[in-house]
């Protein structure tokens, strides 16, 4: 193995222990970004030593020891660590998998904002530089750096544990902890703007973090059905874009060119997260699920749509929000007629939840076009084009516009 | 009779102080605690940690919903406060959470207590 190979796979594993080890964030990540260092002076020529995780988290060990003994005055906050330290024996400084878990729940605490969970989770746990986070999320390195450090300071003043919440509260963290990992995740997915390596990074980065949760908490069936959902959605990333860039529809997608071996993964997590123990379904197994008939149908006309909307209706039950009605409406459109779910999407736009919401006109629109109704697809199309912010979707709704356009002037 | 007094201070200005304008200020706090314990009208007073480590406690439907930063509502006044010990924030947050007030929609600022030795 490479170092930078190590640094990419186990920084989070070693950062978490040594967070334990030394109680404080700043001083391990310094003495971690230290170890690294060292081990790129010493292992080309010394080759790889036989735990190279063991000899991270010692030399990062002995580096806060002297960066503290460097310092003349020891103010309280380095003599606490320092006495911390010498506590320590090695058994306690052995990573142990819980360790990362403490790690991800302090990270997507609730009394720190979504947006700092979201940066340290990928700071901490991704070993992703502050410089790729803001680029990722489209802010100044300075605006990023200041959340991480803002957020740091509030663990360490305000005292958030480093502890995996007691089981009275962990299905309830959790949810927060995979809704930060889902953030992460749709902002690699959906977006074709920006550094798109940037961004399919966050997309494994999202998926390295769903396998870490669903193989420390086996219990937790969400954190299967997350995985799965993701593992599902990212199968398709080489189908979503065309060559130039433009987004390819579903239906229009070259299945062949979809990733087998993961659909397979995802499939198989999503049987297990729906059948737990006689419990519901929850919201993510659920879209799991329908990704799960998508991915599978050997072609977009072979797709069960009843099944689809079945299970749209059942996480409308759980999970009900306009977003997850407006699918249900589209299913219903494609399983028992185009009309019966062009009536439920002009209710939903009467409800007015969804203004300005884009989706709602593009899926008005679509339906419009498939009954032939081309002037009301049209003018569907253009409100939507009023409210579209990405680049490749708005090219998208262009060319639907020029070509219902065009039919309804022939007519 | 006891009376609360609430000191409100502009973060930013005090954070820009220099070294000397802060010790000056530290000083005369130090002094103004010495005089009022003197004459016996002391009963406490700590220094808070800054807004940016506050927590904001409510109820939703009995659930209890935790929020980053300070209480920055205007419609609801300040009624009362507790001083608690706890191990860490989440201790704080539980015993926030069954402050009868929260039931009935209020919100509780949790902010962690400056621990200062005035008398060095």
């Amino acid at each position: 193995m490479r170092i930078d190979e190590i640094f990419r796979t186990e920084y989070g594993r070693i950062l978490a222990t040594l967070i334990r080890v030394l109680g404080d964030f700043d001083v391990a990540e310094d003495a971690l970004q230290e170890a690294f260092a060292a081990a790129l002076e010493r292992w080309p020529a010394a080759g790889l030593p036989a735990n190279p995780v063991a000899w991270l988290i010692g030399t990062a060990r002995h580096k806060a020891i002297d960066r503290l003994r460097r310092r003349t005055r020891l103010a309280r906050k380095e003599a606490e660590i320092a006495r911390h330290i010498e506590l320590s024996t090695a058994e306690e400084e052995a990573p142990v998998p819980e360790d990362r878990l403490r790690l991800i729940f302090t990270c997507c605490h609730p009394a720190l904002a979504t947006e700092a969970q979201v940066a340290l989770t990928l700071r901490t746990l991704g070993g992703l530089s502050t410089e790729e986070i803001a680029r990722a999320f489209l802010v100044p390195a300075s605006t990023m750096a200041q959340r991480l450090v803002r957020a740091k300071a509030k663990i360490r003043v305000a005292r958030i544990p480093y502890e995996v919440p007691p089981d009275d509260a962990l299905t309830g963290r959790l949810e927060a902890v995979l809704m930060v990992v889902y953030l992460v995740f749709n902002e690699g997915y959906a977006a074709s703007f920006g550094d798109r390596l940037v961004r399919h990074d966050l997309c494994e980065q999202a998926i390295r973090l769903g396998r870490m949760l669903v193989e420390l908490l086996p219990a937790h069936a969400e954190a299967k059905g997350l995985l799965a959902l993701m593992l599902l959605h990212d199968s398709r990333r080489e189908s979503r874009l065309d060559g130039a860039g433009e987004i390819v529809l579903l239906e229009e997608q070259d299945r062949t060119r979809w990733d087998r071996a993961q659909i397979d993964e995802g499939a198989a997590l999503v049987e297990a997260s729906l059948h737990d123990g006689g419990r519901p379904p929850g919201a993510y197994a659920l879209q799991a699920a329908i990704a799960a008939i998508h991915a599978q149908a050997p072609t977009a006309v072979e797709t069960d749509w009843t099944q689809i909307a079945a299970l749209y209706g059942v996480l409308a039950r759980v999970h009900s929000t306009p977003v997850v009605e407006l699918n249900r409406a589209v299913a219903v459109a494609m399983s028992s007629g185009i009309e019966r779910g062009l009536a439920l999407v002009d209710d939903l736009e009467r409800r007015g939840e969804l203004a300005g919401y884009h989706l709602l006109p593009v899926a008005r629109a679509e339906l419009l076009r498939r009954l032939g109704r081309h002037a009301e697809a049209a003018q569907s199309y253009r409100g939507a084009l009023a409210l579209v912010n990405n680049d490749a979707e708005r090219r998208h709704l262009e060319k639907r516009l020029r070509e219902v356009v065009s039919s309804s002037s022939l007519r | 009779m006891r009376y609360m007094l609430l000191i409100y201070d502009e973060e930013t200005k005090v954070a820009k102080m220099s070294k000397p304008e802060r010790g000056a200020i530290h000083q005369e706090y130090g002094e103004f605690i010495d005089d009022i314990r003197k004459k016996g009208a002391f009963l406490a007073g700590d220094p808070l940690q800054p807004t940016s480590t506050a927590t904001t406690v409510r109820g939703k439907n009995g659930k209890t919903i935790t929020t980053d930063g300070p209480f920055a509502e205007t419609k609801e006044q300040l009624g009362g406060y507790f001083i608690v010990e706890a191990k860490n924030l989440d201790e704080a947050i539980a015993i926030a959470a069954r402050i009868p007030s929260v039931r009935v929609g209020g919100s509780i600022e949790v902010r962690p207590i400056m621990e200062i030795d005035f008398s060095k």
